[in-house]
């Protein structure tokens, strides 16, 4: 309990404060990147929050349970506002019960509600993840096709900043091997916006994977992606940047490092193309492929452990399909150590993938040791 | 701690009486006010001791029944005693695999729950829930059907013994207590919805030491849910005596500040009156409840426990003989002049009949088409665009 409450209050303000630096130069230069195409530009944690508004406000049956999501405005703020617009019937704080809570809005759902079911953090959801295997997922294909489970699961997911291995870890390997789920792991405000809106509308339990890092980011937002309709697929990625020389394949907050890398290649005069994933299952394998035809040569990048993880999957995907045939060199993952999370600063900072790790494997895959 | 173990087995010992001291659970001891009527309903009087009450009053003990819903209820009873035992012969000719757990005793409960409800009605339980998937909208062909995972299973044969559900019935559910907050959940929907239904949320007393079974009463408490909690106990969570698995075994006090009523499970009456009130309870907005039924299961726990090393045979024997639910129902339907032995015997064949037929069309009915192993992992429209077999090249395109 007492690490619970040290965490939610504190851990927002330590990111900040560790992060600035490096990550203020970061935003500055995605947002000048764009800025250009479009003159909106929203938080990931705005989008979000629009996300659910609208989605609200389409339908009756949708609702927010979850730890503080309603007189506390969220843990992270995802669902500032959200009570006083739509009152406490609609935004639902429960008591420190996960396995309670995901049982209830899975039932719920079960009954024909569309429950946004939000963990304080993924890290907690291990407490129910019995719930979201074993009755959010399963119990369409056991009943024959009777009993449909519309939920989504949703929270901050994967590594923050210094708080040591039980609250950093990513579940996307976890939950993208269950069949019957669908799993998003968005990076950008409008892959927010889009996803989110998408997987409440979608008849199938959605495992929704935020990440703390980036909630404060702003993203530029497309005249499209401002309006209420805006819904982007799930099981779909993004080519975030072309090139013909090396596909790098990234989720989540990955994406921006691997963003980082590509421009720093390109001084380099390598042409990396990066691939943003969005979903993790349904995985769209045909994206990549084709890039990797066009490459030769695949990196992928990710937050999680290397052992059984989205890079392994989409390697082995890659090497049991006709795109094999196009490599010119083996394919490459940049993921987590395969330690639990260190506390001290410089050691998490070398358990993680930053720029210059997926450059120089980038290079590698490159055969160019320079 | 050694010496707190040694204290609790003395205290065990001690209560060595399979049932609560005041608790009656005799199938038979509903009394007759009046004449009983062939044509307009008719007043009974449960025995005293059919109830016990926590925080609340018990259900008062006058009722009033009809001979044709009497009569009804026997069928049934007959039907799901003559369906479990059917199983239980399929299931030894290895017709049905994995597991399968007959509730064979414990029909009071099951047969009683479904006649004081109404289809809009919420059940959930977990995996000895054969009657409730036959009486809820079920049948005997798709429950059987199922067992043998055959086309005409009432889950396509993809489910199983564990996993039946019915427009009326959500299950049907494996994992031992994760229906309890499911439960709470279809509570939850119908307080949301507006709709005067009650959910019961059933499990077992082994069941009922599960933590999430206590996060749900404390939601639903929290919440005011239309909730029944329903512990069904049986005496045994597997082969762990209710003594053995729970530091308080009065399973409807167990609920904190919601009120409980323990109830007689093995007199269909009093199963009727229970829920009769525990629903009119909840849907006046009292919030929850627990309801705790008495019961007993004849068999094992599933068909490879033969039920006998954590029992003795004399207990097995002594329910059976004098605790019948099926010929308490009978005692009153004959004492009471509804119906002679011989009319209670033609409807025992015709169920034995109904039965047998079920079984020969669930088993004339093929084994689901390959392609069916494809469908109903996501909503039907919604799919990936391919799944993948077991190998690169068996892939199934939707």
């Amino acid at each position: 309990m007492s690490t619970r409450v040290a965490f939610s209050r504190f851990a927002p303000a330590v990111t900040r404060a560790h992060r600035a630096p490096a990550f203020a130069a970061r935003r500055a230069a995605l947002v000048r990147g764009y800025a250009s195409q479009s003159e909106h530009t929203l938080t990931v944690r705005d989008a979000l929050n629009a996300a659910l508004e609208e989605e609200m406000l389409r339908d009756e049956k949708v609702f927010v349970i979850g730890e503080e999501v309603a007189r506390y405005n969220g843990a992270y703020k995802v669902t500032k506002g959200l009570m006083d617009k739509f009152g406490e019937k609609r935004v639902v704080d429960t008591p420190i019960t996960e396995m309670g809570f995901a049982g209830l809005a899975t039932g719920a759902a079960f009954a024909g509600l569309r429950p946004v079911c939000e963990f304080m953090t993924f890290n907690f959801a291990m407490q129910a993840i019995d719930q979201i295997v074993n009755s959010a997922a399963k119990t369409l294909y056991m009943s024959g096709g009777f009993l449909t489970c519309p939920i989504v699961f949703r929270g901050p997911n994967g590594a923050a900043s210094g708080v040591a291995a039980q609250h950093s870890q990513d579940y996307a390997a976890w939950y993208g091997s269950i069949p019957g789920l669908k799993v998003v792991s968005p990076w950008s405000a409008e892959d927010c916006k889009g996803l989110l809106k998408a997987a409440i509308r979608d008849p199938n339990p959605v495992v929704f994977l935020e990440n703390e890092m980036l909630y404060g980011v702003s993203f530029p937002m497309s005249q499209e992606a401002m309006s209420d309709d805006f819904v982007l697929p799930i099981g779909k990625c993004k080519i975030e940047r072309e090139g013909s020389d090396v596909t790098i394949v990234a989720h989540s907050l990955m994406v921006a490092r691997s963003l980082e890398a590509a421009e720093e290649l390109a001084k380099e005069g390598v042409k990396a193309e990066v691939i943003n994933l969005r979903s993790i299952r349904p995985l769209d394998i045909e994206t990549i492929k084709n890039s990797v035809k066009k490459t030769n040569r695949l990196v992928v990048v990710e937050g999680g452990f290397p052992a059984f993880g989205v890079g392994s999957e989409i390697c082995a995907q890659i090497v049991e399909s006709e795109a094999f045939d196009y490599l010119d060199a083996p394919v490459e993952r940049v993921t987590g150590a395969d330690v639990p999370t260190p506390y001290a600063i410089n050691l998490e900072a070398h358990a993680f993938p930053d720029a210059p790790v997926i450059s120089k494997v980038a290079k590698r895959a490159l055969y160019r040791t320079n | 701690m050694a010496s707190l173990a040694r204290l609790r087995t003395g205290i065990a010992r001690a209560r060595k009486i399979p049932f609560p001291r005041t608790l009656h659970t005799a199938a038979d001891s509903t009394v007759l006010q009046d004449d009983a009527s062939h044509s307009e309903p008719f007043a009974v009087k449960l025995h005293e001791e059919s109830f016990k009450s926590y925080r609340t009053d018990a259900p008062t003990l006058d009722m009033t029944v009809t001979k044709d819903s009497l009569l009804k209820i026997y069928k049934e009873m007959a039907v799901i005693r003559r369906m479990e035992q059917s199983a239980d012969a399929l299931y030894k000719q290895k017709l049905i695999r994995g597991f399968c757990h007959l509730a064979i005793g414990q029909e009071a409960v099951s047969v009683g729950m479904v006649n004081s409800l109404t289809p809009d009605d919420n059940i959930i339980s977990s995996y000895r829930t054969h009657p409730f998937a036959v009486l809820r909208g079920g049948s005997v062909v798709g429950l059987i059907g199922e067992l043998l995972g055959r086309q005409c299973g009432i889950s396509k044969g993809k489910g199983g013994s564990m996993h039946v559900f019915t427009e009326s019935f959500q299950g049907g559910h494996g994992i031992v207590g994760a229906q309890v907050p499911l439960g709470a959940g279809l509570a939850f929907a119908a307080k949301y919805m507006e709709k005067p239904v009650a959910t019961y949320a059933m499990y077992g007393d082994g069941a009922s030491n599960q933590g999430q079974v206590f996060e749900s009463y404390n939601m639903a408490k929290l919440w005011n849910l239309p909730c029944v909690f329903v512990c069904e106990n049986n005496k045994y969570g597997m082969g762990t005596a209710a003594e053995r698995s729970s530091s308080n075994t009065q399973y409807y006090t167990r609920g904190d500040l919601i009120p409980g009523i323990q109830c007689n499970g093995m007199d269909v009456l009093a199963v009727m009156k229970a829920v009769q009130h525990t629903k009119d309870w909840v849907v006046n907005g009292n919030g929850p409840i627990l309801l705790e039924f008495v019961t007993y299961r004849y068999g094992g726990h599933s068909m490879s426990d033969p039920g006998t090393t954590y029992r003795t045979r004399d207990e097995v024997q002594r329910m059976r003989s004098t605790h019948d639910p099926i010929r308490g129902l009978q005692r009153y339907i004959e004492e009471w002049g509804l119906a002679s032995e011989e009319d209670m015997k033609k409807l025992d064949k015709e169920a034995k009949a109904d039965v047998d037929a079920a079984v020969e069309e669930a088993k004339a009915s093929p084994f689901p088409e390959e392609d069916k192993m494809w469908t109903d992992i996501y909503v039907k429209g919604t799919e990936p665009p391919f799944m993948r077999g077991r190998e690169r090249e068996e892939i199934h395109v939707y």
